[in-house]
Formats: structure tokens, sequence, C-alpha cells
């Protein structure tokens, strides 16, 4: 207690050099909670958007399904089970058929996969009730982000090539009847989502999914013979990546401006220690022991931590409020990202981000701050009191 | 009663590849209430023996007890507890902790020893007060003349009532008149209190108060005179 109250007196009495350091440390708290901020914020939407648009509460996937292995889409179909045929009329579930085909849009070909799914459909927030009957064409939905690539838009007709299940080709026109502005990339580019029974017809494969989704709500999960279950975590599994492999790169610039704070203390506590060398003496001889002395420089380099805590707290929470509540606009440039990336990305700041930063940037000032203060061991008493270092 | 004893003392520096001898053989015993001091030119060893009483260091051979405490077997613990609880030092540069008030300053021995609020701050008080400086207890030792910041530093070396005193070149840097009132007033606290003050000294200001005066030559006592 007493080490803390003279701890206290010197580094406030130390005045600006304080007050530096301080604010060099607050800016630290600050950056790296704002920043995580972001991060989580991003990872947050992207989950959220990839939950909503494509992954739902976990997918049924046909066992010859691969996503990254595009020439196995054709085989990778099978009947619906009947174990999953009740969630489906139930609206708890539904059915998607993936067929790879080619478009001819200005007479140059494209590569896409076709979608079927149901129009009638909740489980994804797929706007595939633009999908209902269209005596005219095929009706087509596509994102905005494959509207963009295509140069088309709405009641623009497209030329659709594909294999049925015998392996002979086909084609039509369909009509593009909706835009979706989606986040999610994954249900956007180079994609065109088509009724699910039309789809069926086309290729030959009624009743046929390669893809069940199951919504958010179904808790009695089990895997089926031909049918294996992939838990959300593992569908999602490329964004927490990407989000984690974008945070270890932030980690240099924590590091950088640790580092920098870190610099700041650490010469601060050389220097006092070397221009104090008398008062250590002095300390010593009115009975101070060695070890009171080290935890007395101790406390003065990590109580800079703590009024460094104080002051970004001045500034850092309603800088942080703000960002939280208005969101930081982002350059649309992010759509490339190859995730979920909004407008406007809020950051989200938890307890437990706020708390491991104080927690990690104070225990490692206190450490940088302990570190030079091992000197104060070597030193003799009568040596320090005439101003020598032992 | 005996306060300080030191048998066939011997205190050696490594200087290079030689070894300085700053203390040989020396044999003293100081009773409780002496006003005595060690005379002698510079490099005689003054220092040296008062730091050693002081267990800010210790011999390299022989023994010194203080307060029935043999300095060469306490550890930094229990040295820095005797000092705490029963000694005071007065330096030729005062000293103070620069950024405390002067009553900070002699507050600090008093939070050392743990004494609660009012009982200290009665004391520190009663210090300031006794050494006339009671009006400078707001200010800070650089806005305090050589005179009044030694008064402090004795204030700051007495307010705990230590059984003894170690002052060394006290009125060095001070002028004659600064110097008769330090005096005087250590005098008083010697006569009224019964503590035992050892100076380290060649000022004949000094030299003129003490009532046991040890001569140092060389690192040896050529001389030890009780002045009636």
């Amino acid at each position: 207690m007493l080490a803390l109250r003279l701890a206290y007196r010197n580094v406030v009495g130390k005045g600006l050099r304080t007050w530096l350091n301080v604010a060099v440390l607050s800016l630290a708290y600050v950056l790296i909670i704002w920043h995580q901020g972001m991060f989580i914020g991003m990872l947050r939407y992207g989950s959220r958007a990839m939950i909503d648009y494509e992954v739902g509460g976990g997918q049924y996937w046909h066992r010859s399904y691969d996503p990254l292995d595009i020439l196995s889409h054709d085989d990778a179909h099978g009947r619906i089970p009947a174990e999953l045929s009740e969630l489906i009329s139930q609206g708890k579930a539904t059915p998607i058929l993936i067929r790879q085909a080619a478009i001819y849009p200005e007479g140059r070909l494209h590569s896409v996969l076709l979608k079927g799914i149901d129009h009638s459909q909740t489980v994804l927030k797929i706007p595939s009730h633009h999908l209902k009957n269209d005596k005219e064409a095929l009706p087509v939905l596509i994102g905005k982000r494959m509207a963009k690539s295509l140069a088309m838009g709405i009641d623009d007709y497209i030329t659709i090539r594909w294999r049925d299940a015998k392996g002979t080709f086909d084609a039509l026109e369909a009509r593009i009847v909706a835009i979706m502005d989606t986040p999610a990339t994954g249900v956007d580019k180079g994609q065109l989502w088509v009724p699910l029974e039309a789809l069926q017809k086309m290729v030959q494969l009624e009743n046929e999914a390669t893809l069940i989704v199951v919504g958010r709500n179904v808790l009695s999960i089990k895997d089926l013979p031909e049918w294996k279950f992939k838990e959300p975590d593992f569908l999602m599994r490329d964004i927490i990546e990407m989000v984690r492999g974008k945070r270890v790169g932030a980690a240099i610039l924590y590091a950088v401006l640790l580092f920098l704070a870190m610099l700041a203390i650490f010469d601060t506590q050389v220097l006092a220690i070397f221009n104090r060398r008398k008062e250590i003496g002095t300390l010593m001889a009115l009975g101070m022991s060695r070890g009171s002395v080290i935890l007395l420089f101790t406390l003065e380099g990590a109580m800079n931590g703590i009024l460094a805590i104080a002051v970004g707290a001045i500034y850092g929470i309603p800088l942080l409020v703000f960002t939280a509540q208005r969101g930081i606009s982002l350059p649309e440039v992010t759509e490339e990202f190859g995730f979920a990336i909004p407008p406007k990305l809020f950051p989200f700041y938890s307890v437990g981000l706020i708390v491991g930063t104080v927690f990690i940037v104070s225990l490692t000032v206190t450490i940088v701050s302990f570190l030079p203060t091992r000197r104060i061991l070597k030193m003799k008493p009568t040596d320090a009191l005439r101003g020598k270092m032992s | 009663m005996v306060l300080v004893k030191t048998r066939n003392l011997l205190k050696c520096y490594p200087m290079g590849l030689r070894t300085l001898t700053a203390l040989r053989k020396i044999n003293l015993e100081f009773q409780r209430g002496e006003f005595c001091g060690l005379i002698g030119p510079s490099g005689s060893g003054k220092t040296t023996l008062l730091n050693i009483i002081g267990s800010l260091d210790v011999p390299s051979q022989g023994s010194v007890t203080v307060l029935d405490k043999k300095i060469e077997e306490l550890s930094h613990v229990e040295a820095a507890r005797l000092r705490r609880n029963h000694i005071g030092f007065i330096f030729q540069t005062y000293n103070l902790l620069p950024l405390y008030t002067a009553y900070e300053n002699v507050e600090f021995p008093l939070l050392l020893i743990d004494m609660p609020e009012a009982k200290r701050k009665k004391k520190v008080m009663d210090a300031l007060d006794w050494l006339g400086i009671a009006d400078k207890a707001e200010s800070r030792p650089a806005q305090l003349s050589g005179g009044e910041s030694q008064r402090v530093a004795v204030a700051r070396a007495i307010v705990k009532l230590p059984d003894l005193v170690l002052a060394d070149e006290p009125t060095a840097n001070l002028d004659a008149e600064n110097s008769f009132n330090i005096l005087e007033m250590m005098v008083k606290l010697n006569q009224e209190l019964n503590t035992t003050f050892i100076f380290a000294t060649h000022d004949e200001k000094v030299i003129r108060y003490l009532r046991r005066k040890i001569h140092l030559v060389d690192g040896q006592v050529v001389k030890d005179e009780i002045v009636n």
C-alpha cells in the first residue's frame, strides 16, 4: 500500500514525462481495442450474412458433393431422404440442386452454377419468391455482383445450356426476374438461381438435390447414409480463417504500437534509475530494502499503464461508442474481399476484448517496468548515495 | 550501555589489481548518548566507518555490533530493518527526496515504520517546529536554502527518535550561521532525548562541539580523546 502511494506520488510528480508515456500507452490501448473491434464486427457481420443466405443451421451434403471440385457437381445428387422430407414440408429445411451450366451473354461463354431452390422456402434469406411461376421463360434470380459482371439487368434474357442426367445437352432462354442485393458472395458470383422443380425437370433429376439446408431452429440432427451433415462452423471455416489471418496481420500493428509504448516505458525506467541513483541510496539509507525499492520503481512504471487506462477511457470510450453506434463507411473495393463486408461496418467491442487488451498491455508494461529495476539488486547503498552505479 | 562496538574491523576495496585498505584494526565502543566524531582528512576512512556502523556496508574482516546485531551477519532485509527502526542518517548533500515537500520528506521514515496517520502528523510537525521550519512544510527541496534543506534532513533523521544518528559532514555545505544553528539543535537533541550522534567530519565548527573525538589517519585510529 505504501509503495503504491509513493509510486503514485512519484509518477504524478514527474509531470510531462509521465503524461507523454501515458498518452502513447493510452493510444495503444484504444487503437488495439478499436482495431480488434473492427475485425470482430467484420466476422460477426460476415458470419450472420453467411448463415442468413447460405449456411442456415447447417447443410446435409450428398456424399459425392465437393464444393471445391466443380467437375463433381453433376454427379453429386440423390433422392431427398424421407427423414428430411418432413422437415422440408414443415419449412424447416430446403433442398438445393446444383448443376453446371453455360450462359452466353453478349455472345461470350460463361461457366455458371445453376442452383435450383424452392420458391416458397424461408430457411434462407435468398428472395426466392421472385422465382414463382413465369410462363414466358425460365425465371432466373442473380446477385448484384453477378449482374455487374455480366452487365445485365432485370428482364434481360440469357441463353442457358446444360447437360441433363444422361449427359445430353439442352438449352433455353431464361429471363432475369430479380437481382438480389446480398452481402453473401457465396450465393452471388457465378450463380444463377432457378426454381427447383424446373431445374429438376430440366436435368431429369426429379425429387433429387445436391444439398439440403436446414433451419437454425432444427435441433435433432444426425447423419444419414447418403447424406453427411455439415455444421455451420465447418461451412464458415473459410471466413473464420480469413478473418483470423487478417487479425494475425493486424497483430503486427499492435506489436509495433506496443513496442513503441514499451520502448518509452523502458527508456524512462532506465533513465529514472540512472538519474535517481542518489535517491535510491537515500531510500535504502532510510530503511527501504532493495526489494521494496524495486517494487516502488516497478509500480511507478506500471502506474503509467493504469493512468493510460484512465486517460484512454476519457477519449476512447466516446470514440468506441460512436463508431459502434454509427458504424464506419467502407469503400466499394471491399466487395472484392471474398466474403460479406457491409457498406458500413459496425465494430463490436466485447467485454473479453477490452479486459483482455487491458490485461495484456498492463502486464507487458509491468514486465517492461520491472526489467531495468533489476540493476538496483546489484547497487550498493554506499555507491548509490554518492551517485555511482555499482 | 554500549550501542556500537567494533572489533578488529578491516575494510578493503579492490582497486584494479590492487586492494585498497580503507580501515584497519578498528576497535571502538560507542555508549548511548554520546556526541562524538570521527575526525580526519579526506580518505582517512571516516565515511567508510560511518557506513559500516549504519549497516550500509559490511566489514571485510572483524566484527561490528550495533544494538546487539552483528552487521556482517545481517541480510539485506535485516540491515534495512535496523536502519529503518534505529538509525537516522544526515548527509553532506542533504539527500532530500526531490519530488516530496519538506513535510513529506520528514514523514517518510514514519511511513516506513507504519506509524498511524494522526501520530505521524503530530511527530512531523513537532520535528519541523523544533527545527524552526514549520512554515516551510509545503516547500519542495528546490525551494529551500542550504540551511533549510539541512534542517529538513535533520528533522527527517530525528523524527522517529532513533537510537543512533549518523551524520556525514553535515555542515560542509553550510555557512557559519547555519552550521551553528544546526549543531546547536543537535546538541539539544542529544541532551534532551539522549540520542547518540556520531559525526564524520573535518570541519572545525563541528569539532568544537564534540565531546569525544576519534582521529583517523589512513584508516587507523590514531587518537581517541574525551573532551570534558
